[in-house]
This record gives C-alpha cells, sequence and structure tokens, in this order.
C-alpha cells in the first residue's frame, strides 16, 4: 500500500515538475504589470490586446498554414517513401535510402538552415513563403518515415499479396488494406511533423523572406525587450486547442478500438 | 450536354475572379525589419492612411542575427532599424546605401548633437531613432552609498546581490571603462586584463542575465544590476525603490537608427517612412510606447516634465560626454569572442 501511494506521489511530482513553466506562464497571462518579477493585479487586457495585435495574428496565422501544408506535404511524400523503402529488395539501395533519412534528423538545425539558404541562392529563388514550405518540408518528411516504417514491418507481409490475388488492383490494395494497417503510424508521423513545424526557428529564421514570419521568431525577437504578455495570453489559447485536439484524437483511437472488440 | 454547361460555368466563374483579384491593383508597400516590440504600432497604421503604402513589418532579436541577412541577400528590405556599431560595419562592407536627404526634409527635427555621430559621419546612411545610456541599476533600500563608480560591482560586502548582463561587448566594457581604458581598445593586453577583472569578480556575482534581468531587479532579487536607460524609466516605474546611476568612468551611449539597405526595392517608400517616423508627433508615439530616449527635439519638448528633465532618460551634456560610442571590433572580433567564452566558462 505505501509502494502504491509512493508511486503515486512521485508521478504527480513529474507531473508538476513538467508542467509548472506553463502553469506560471498562465497565470502571468492575468498579469497587470508587463514585468515578470512580480503579480501585481489581475487583467484581463493582454487578451484584449491579443485580438488587435495585428504582429502576433499574422504571425499565428502564417504558423498555422505553414505547420498544416507541412503536415499534409511530409506525411503523403513520407508514407510513400516509407512504403517505398520497406517493399524494396534489400540491397544497397535500401540502406542507402534509410541513410539519407536520417541526414536531416542527425543534422543540427542551423547546418540544414545554411545548407538551404545555399541551395535557394543557388536556384535563384526569392525567399518567402514558398522557401519557408520547402524547408519545413524537408526537415519533417524524414520524421514522418521514421514513423512509419515500424508500422509496415508489425504489417503482416503477404496481405498486399493476398488483397491482389483476390483480385484488387495496386492502388486499392494501397488504400483500403496497407493504409488502414499503418494508420497509427501515419497519424503519429503527422503529429511530429505538425509540432516540429511549429515548433522551429532556426530553419525558419534563415530561409525567410520579408513579410513572412513565425510565432517562434516573433517570440525569439523579442529576447532584448523582454517577452509581451500578449505571448502569454496567445500560448494559454493554444494549450487549450491542442489539449482539446488531443482529447479529440484519443477518443476517435478509443472509438476504433471499441468497435474492433 | 449538361456536362458541358457545369465545364463552362466552371471556368467563366474562375476567368471572372482572377480578373477581379488582378483588378485589386498591387498596393504599394515596403518592407521594415526591426528589432522585437520597438515601434508602436499605431504609428505603421497612420503611415499607411496617409501615404497610402503598406508596410511589412518583420522583427529580429539581435544585431548579428540582421547582420547574417544583409549579408546573405535573398530577401529584400527597404528599411532596417539597426545599432551603431553594426552600422558601421555595415558601411565598410557596403550593405547598406546613402540616405538622400533632399526626400527627407525632418532631417532639422534631430537633435544636432546627434547630427554627425563617429560610426556614420554627417548621418549619411543613418537617421537615429532611438537611443540611450548603460549604467547601473541599484535598489536604494539595499545600497545605503551612492554610486558613483564602476568599482561597486567588485565590491565584496554585496556578494551575491550582483546581477551582470550576458552581453559580451557591454559586460567587457565595463570591465574595461573600470581600469580606465576605452571600451573600444583594440589593445589585446587591455582585453586580458579585464577578462581577468571579470573572472576575479566572478563569486560575487548572483547571475549572467539577460532580459529576465529587469524582472529579477524588479523583484528584488539582487542589489545592483546592468541596465540601459530605456529599461530603467520602465524599471523604476514599477518599482520606487529602484534608482539608475552613471558611474564617473564614463559609460556608453548607443543608438538604434534607420538604415537602407541596398537590397531596397522602394526606396523612395523607404525614405518617405523614414521621414514620417522623424516627425516629432510620431516620435512621440513611439517614445510613449517603447520608453527609451528620442533624438527629436521638439518630441523630447512634448513630453510630460518628470520624464523631459529625467537625469536618466535625458542625462546633461556634461555626462554624455563622458560617454563612447561602440565602434565595429572587426579585426579584433575573435579576441572579444575568445575572452568572452573564458568569462562565462569560468567559474
Amino acid at each position: 500500500m505505501v509502494k502504491k501511494s509512493f508511486r503515486n506521489i512521485y508521478t504527480v511530482l513529474i507531473f508538476l515538475f513538467l508542467y509548472a513553466p506553463i502553469i506560471i506562464l498562465i497565470i502571468y497571462s492575468f498579469n497587470e504589470s508587463k514585468s515578470r518579477g512580480a503579480f501585481t493585479g489581475f487583467t484581463l487586457k493582454w487578451y484584449q490586446d491579443l485580438f488587435s495585435n495585428r504582429e502576433v495574428l499574422k504571425a499565428l496565422s502564417n504558423t498555422m498554414i505553414i505547420a498544416v501544408v507541412t503536415t499534409i506535404v511530409a506525411t503523403t511524400l513520407g508514407t510513400l517513401a516509407a512504403i517505398g523503402i520497406h517493399f524494396s529488395r534489400k540491397g544497397p539501395f535500401k540502406q542507402m535510402a534509410l541513410n539519407l533519412n536520417y541526414l536531416p534528423i542527425l543534422n543540427p538545425d542551423v547546418v540544414i538552415a545554411v545548407s538551404l539558404i545555399a541551395l535557394y541562392r543557388f536556384m535563384g529563388l526569392d525567399f518567402g513563403l514558398s522557401t519557408v514550405l520547402l524547408s519545413h518540408i524537408t526537415f519533417c518528411t524524414p520524421y514522418v518515415v521514421l514513423a512509419v516504417l515500424p508500422k509496415l514491418k508489425q504489417m503482416n507481409v503477404h496481405l498486399a499479396e493476398a488483397a491482389m490475388d483476390l483480385g484488387a488492383k495496386p492502388m486499392y490494395a494501397l488504400r483500403k488494406v496497407i493504409i488502414p494497417e499503418i494508420m497509427p503510424g501515419i497519424v503519429t508521423g503527422a503529429l511530429l511533423a505538425f509540432t516540429l513545424s511549429v515548433d522551429d526557428f532556426a530553419i525558419s529564421f534563415f530561409t525567410t523572406g520579408h513579410g513572412v514570419q513565425n510565432l517562434s521568431i516573433l517570440i525569439f525577437s523579442m529576447a532584448r525587450r523582454g517577452i509581451n504578455p500578449v505571448i502569454n495570453a496567445l500560448s494559454t489559447f493554444m494549450l487549450i486547442g491542442f489539449f482539446i485536439l488531443l482529447l479529440v484524437i484519443n477518443r476517435i483511437g478509443r472509438k476504433e478500438e471499441e468497435e474492433i472488440y | 450536354m449538361n456536362k458541358m454547361k457545369k465545364i463552362i460555368s466552371a471556368s467563366l466563374i474562375g476567368a471572372s475572379l482572377f480578373a477581379l483579384s488582378a483588378c485589386g491593383e498591387k498596393k504599394e508597400t515596403i518592407n521594415v525589419y526591426n528589432f522585437g516590440d520597438y515601434i508602436n504600432f499605431d504609428v505603421l497604421e497612420q503611415f499607411t492612411e496617409e501615404t497610402g503604402i503598406e508596410v511589412n513589418y518583420d522583427t529580429y532579436a539581435n544585431n548579428e542575427d540582421i547582420y547574417v541577412k544583409l549579408k546573405q541577400g535573398g530577401s529584400s528590405y527597404d528599411v532596417v532599424f539597426i545599432s551603431d556599431y553594426t552600422i558601421e560595419r555595415a558601411i565598410n562592407e557596403d550593405l547598406i546605401v546613402p540616405l538622400d536627404w533632399n526626400n527627407i526634409p525632418n532631417r532639422d527635427k534631430i537633435d544636432p548633437s546627434f547630427q554627425d555621430l563617429v560610426f556614420d559621419p554627417e548621418n549619411a546612411y543613418s537617421a537615429p531613432y532611438m537611443w540611450g545610456t548603460f549604467g547601473i541599476l541599484y535598489n536604494k533600500t539595499m545600497v545605503n552609498e551612492p554610486v558613483t563608480s564602476w568599482d561597486i560591482l567588485w565590491d565584496e560586502k554585496y556578494k551575491d546581490e550582483i546581477l551582470m548582463l550576458n552581453s559580451q561587448r557591454d559586460t567587457i566594457g565595463v570591465s574595461l571603462l573600470r581600469l580606465g581604458y576605452s571600451m573600444n581598445t583594440r589593445d589585446i593586453g587591455e582585453l586580458e586584463e579585464a577578462r581577468d577583472e571579470l573572472i576575479k569578480q566572478k563569486p560575487i556575482v548572483y547571475a549572467y542575465l539577460g532580459d529576465d534581468i529587469k524582472d529579477a531587479l524588479i523583484a528584488e532579487e539582487a542589489a545592483l544590476g546592468l541596465v540601459w536607460s530605456g529599461d530603467a524609466m520602465y524599471m523604476i516605474d514599477e518599482n520606487p525603490n529602484l534608482d539608475y546611476a552613471i558611474p564617473q568612468e564614463g559609460t556608453n551611449i548607443w543608438f538604434d537608427s534607420m538604415v537602407i539597405p541596398k537590397s531596397v526595392s522602394n526606396k523612395t517608400g523607404a525614405e518617405k517612412f523614414i521621414n514620417f517616423m522623424l516627425r516629432p508627433d510620431i516620435a512621440i508615439q513611439n517614445v510613449d510606447y517603447i520608453g527609451y530616449s528620442t533624438p527629436i527635439t521638439e518630441a523630447v519638448e512634448m513630453l510630460p516634465e518628470e520624464i523631459r528633465n529625467s537625469p536618466i532618460a535625458y542625462p546633461s551634456d556634461e555626462v554624455l560626454e563622458n560617454t563612447e560610442i561602440f565602434r565595429d571590433p572587426s579585426d579584433v572580433l575573435s579576441v572579444y569572442d575568445r575572452i568572452w567564452t573564458e568569462i562565462t566558462s569560468s567559474n
């Protein structure tokens, strides 16, 4: 009995440690003063400011647009790549493909950023939304591949063959047999891509052009003068939003499980 | 037949939409790049109202970032706000173009003492935006003696009550000034002496902080700290126990100015913007929001008395004479980097 309560206390402590900064962040979004030195009074003015702050709203919409487009494209590319790698014959091609896939993951952000700048200058591209999207897709796709591959390995290797034996065209087999099997991996990959894209600073900063800045760049640029509590208010909203999203995803996942049983 | 109709109507709608969108002609825009949280946004809206030019506004964190962006090219900016030593570097490396002051009649609104600065003789390239000094912020209830010298930061009496700024040039500069050397010295011997002094100071320093130094001092977590004059005004507002002092050995005076990078695509728009920002009624709105000191004389006169006469925001000429502007360290930059690493990594 003691062991169980010790386990519970330990878990609570871990969660407290993880969430304490976020809780402080939310509390200070109601702080009267701009400084994080002391909590001087309760106010909703930062929330009001948030809706009229053009810069923050623009950065937020940029971040979301980039993240959604990146997720869709990276997930599609990554899934197809993973299927391709999985079904290819064991040999130098498979090994090389896997190794190349690891490169963007292992490389530091700044290295990727600088190399992308060199590439875009070489191609004569104008820096802006398109270059940021290309960069994000580039570094998010490998993570999707990594998320989908294990699911493919778990899948029964003859499933697709059996489907085609029974008369399914290859595209049909892909859509109706393989994809549903690896769906959890695809969802994980998509969430990973989304998170990485929202989170990214270094690559976005170096490959973006005028008028396009995402939240990470905006928040970092406040480093000199101190973070405006409008960011605290925005973070609170984003936390609530993602929390609801996670609840919904979990709900759907559980419903699927219930249907199977 | 039905299908044909659908296709035709769809393409007609598509074509008309396309024509309509092309009808909304390309509005004239300028791309502005500034430090984060360093402008009053109402000012940008006013500018668009008065001139019809849209402003694309981006922000960055520090001079080193903007220097990389200017050097790499790729994105075109029309107006950029950068600091003194970076302007010097940009002029030397041909990254910015001279201003055509004929298009900027509000030049005469700038205080004459700020019109011919050492990093940009005769203001050929830059128009000053904000300026300030650097000094010691102290808590009057925790420091009972007058603060007159940088020595106080080395005083054993304030062990663990001292906060230093995590900024290479400012902190090394403080140590140099205390030893009686110039903040812009290129003498490696002097720089290493400054480094040794800072390492000797380490045991009594509470922490090296970035922008959170403001919150720490307001919350009275320490007695002494290094801050810029503009921040000092804001901090004293939040906590009246605080006060700001410029030591007698002298200090740094800094300027953030507007320049036009070489990649400019709308030079007339850029110059209109700079002219607009130099207007006293616009400058006062920026000062109101940011809280730093403005170089526009008429704007200063519009300020409330306690700010106008504040020795912190607008120190006397006597004090200003004893100040130095940062110069571009260029060739000794690697020495600065090395000794800064040695300072921060020592215990």
